[in-house]
């Protein structure tokens, strides 16, 4: 038995049952320069479980048709099969509807809807939006654009040394002005999980609705949307082992139906003329043109296949592996570990001296090991360390800690190459 | 492995640490910056061109250590070259670059240690981001070079 974060109790994966989620996933049995595998990239992206696989190929096999559409038997199907993902999704993170699930092609669609349709009509010059210091390019960018547009400004609450959201500055920045606060779950370049419950409670005290990036959360975190009683939750599917060009935007019912539509088009209309068009009712008001119905239907099995496992039971086989990888990894002669958050998950953030990224992204590479090297999305994180870029390891359900010693192995080669 | 000798040879960490006409040149009469997005890696290249000919050139920045190595053998090949041979040293640069073939480059000289580089497509913009900045500064353009 082992005390997650959360304080619950919990059986930790056996090696059998990590064996047997493996076997779950084909590309694993791949070879990279004649080595096996070791994917370590999943806070950029995760591989896809065979049961992913074969509900996007039986869909084109079988199922393929516009959704919403037609009378004949396909199309019902397609739509029957669509409708029912968005209700997985919806019970995944406790929505009290499918219609306030909302298909985007990722969290950053997402973020950019909420950013024009929610923001940009409420906005006045000196209006401001809150976000952190540790935010990925994606919950960064819209905000500026929406901020031009208006003329409101961005206001960034800051992290501390171990990569820690500071909440007193977060309550310092809450402001008469402050009409949004969007923020990351758990940040992609340190692992850092921030404390969004005490912001939205806080920001829901003075009236300030509340946005979260769950882009990497989603998949490592418990996320209960009613019970964190936030506004927005924008996640991506391909980050949780579902396939990529198909997200989640999660609104509230309430707030979703005063927002004018983000795009115009087919499915989102509910009667055309040239004098006037009437929107659709929601979801689809935000669904403008053919979707991605397979996309839609795969993040519904990979919703059903972390459901199956428990993401607990996840969290807490990611947990161990980070606390070995940290253990490890700093016995390294030059190597730092950046991001050193109390609360964190999933991802080892770390420089090593003398060595850029870019060339221990290689050496790693050379035996199999897949890691990201580079400033991850994230270049302010970087400025705010005073670092040109990081190399990442991130783990996902079927790493091993077997895994994490050939990482280890790597960086030791990397170290030995650029002593000599 | 053996790719992996051949990509960080000798003189390759011997540029990478002790890289050659590393500063600004305060007599330069071109410069440009070079950004790669990939990876955040930046420099500035600085000329001195005098009657058709690069009297003197440096380099300013920080990255890996392909495209610090690359920078640094390329201000200690140009130098004194005429700027209308620069375009077909590229060429020839980029060619072996990304090319894998064991046909030797006898025409680039010191230059040759990159050719490991071939084998790394993902390295190649590290090697080039030098020589894609060099090209602006001769250009004069005043928007950042880039590996894109």
């Amino acid at each position: 038995m082992r005390s997650e974060s959360n304080k619950v109790l919990r059986e930790a994966a056996t090696p059998a049952d990590v064996a047997r989620w493996r076997d779950d996933f084909p590309i694993l049995q791949e070879t990279i320069s004649g080595e096996p595998l070791v994917y370590l990239d999943n806070a950029a992206t995760t591989q896809k479980p065979q049961s992913v696989l074969a509900a996007e190929a039986d869909y084109y096999r079988h199922t393929n048709a516009n959704v919403h559409r037609g009378v004949h038997t396909l199309s019902q199907r397609a739509t029957d099969q669509y409708e029912a993902a968005r209700g997985k999704i919806a019970r995944f993170i406790n929505a009290a509807g499918s219609n306030e699930i909302i298909y985007v092609r990722g969290a950053t669609e997402a973020i950019n809807l909420v950013a024009q349709s929610f923001a940009r009509p409420r906005l006045k010059p000196g209006d401001e939006i809150l976000i952190s210091a540790m935010e990925h390019h994606s919950n960064i960018v819209p905000w500026q654009m929406v901020c031009e547009q208006t003329g409101a400004l961005l206001k960034v609450v800051t992290i501390n040394d171990a990569g820690e959201f500071e909440f007193e500055s977060f309550e310092r920045l809450l402001g008469p002005r402050t009409r949004l606060v969007a923020l990351t779950h758990l940040s992609n370049a340190l692992g850092s999980i921030v404390p969004i419950e005490r912001v939205i409670e806080l920001a829901h005290s003075s009236g300030v609705p509340v946005l979260i990036d769950g882009a990497q959360a989603i998949a490592h975190l418990t996320v209960d949307v009613r019970a964190l009683d936030c506004d927005f939750y924008a996640f991506s599917g391909h980050k949780i082992y579902g396939p990529t060009g198909i997200g989640v935007l999660y609104g509230k019912a309430a707030l979703l139906d005063a927002m004018p539509p983000y795009q115009g088009g087919g499915d989102m209309i509910r009667t055309v003329t040239f004098e006037k068009t009437e929107y659709n009712e929601l979801p689809y008001k935000f669904e403008a043109g053919t979707p991605n119905i397979a996309g839609a239907i795969g993040l519904g099995a990979a919703l059903d296949y972390v459901g199956a496992i428990g993401i607990a039971t996840i969290a807490a086989h990611e947990r161990d592996l980070l606390d070995y990888a940290t253990r490890e990894v700093s016995a390294i002669p030059g190597l730092t570990i950046v991001g050193s958050a109390r609360d964190k998950a999933s991802i080892l953030s770390f420089t090593l001296a003398g060595t850029h990224p870019h060339d221990i992204g290689t050496i790693l590479d050379h035996r199999g090991v897949a890691i990201r090297a580079g400033h991850h999305c994230a270049m302010p994180v970087m400025q705010r360390f005073g670092l040109s870029g990081t190399a990442r390891a991130s783990f996902a359900l079927y790493n091993t800690r077997a895994e994490v010693d050939t990482l280890v192995a790597a960086l030791h080669q990397v170290t030995e190459i650029f002593q000599r | 492995m053996s790719d992996l000798r051949e990509l960080y040879q000798d003189v390759i960490f011997d540029h990478y640490k002790k890289p050659r006409n590393c500063h600004v040149l305060d007599c330069a009469n071109h410069q440009a910056d070079g950004f790669n997005p990939l990876c955040g890696d930046q420099l500035t290249v600085y000329l001195k061109v005098e009657h058709g000919v690069i009297t003197d050139l440096s380099f300013k920045g920080s990255g890996c250590a392909i495209s610090t190595a690359s920078a640094s053998l390329m201000t200690e090949a140009l130098k004194g070259k005429k700027i209308d041979e620069v375009e077909d040293l590229f060429e020839d640069f980029h060619h072996m670059v990304t090319t894998p073939e064991d046909a030797p480059h006898p025409e680039l000289g010191k230059l040759e240690v990159l050719a490991g580089v071939s084998e790394f497509p993902a390295r190649v913009k590290c090697a080039t981001l030098a020589w894609h900045t060099l090209q602006a500064a001769l250009k004069n353009q005043n928007q950042p070079a880039t590996t894109e």
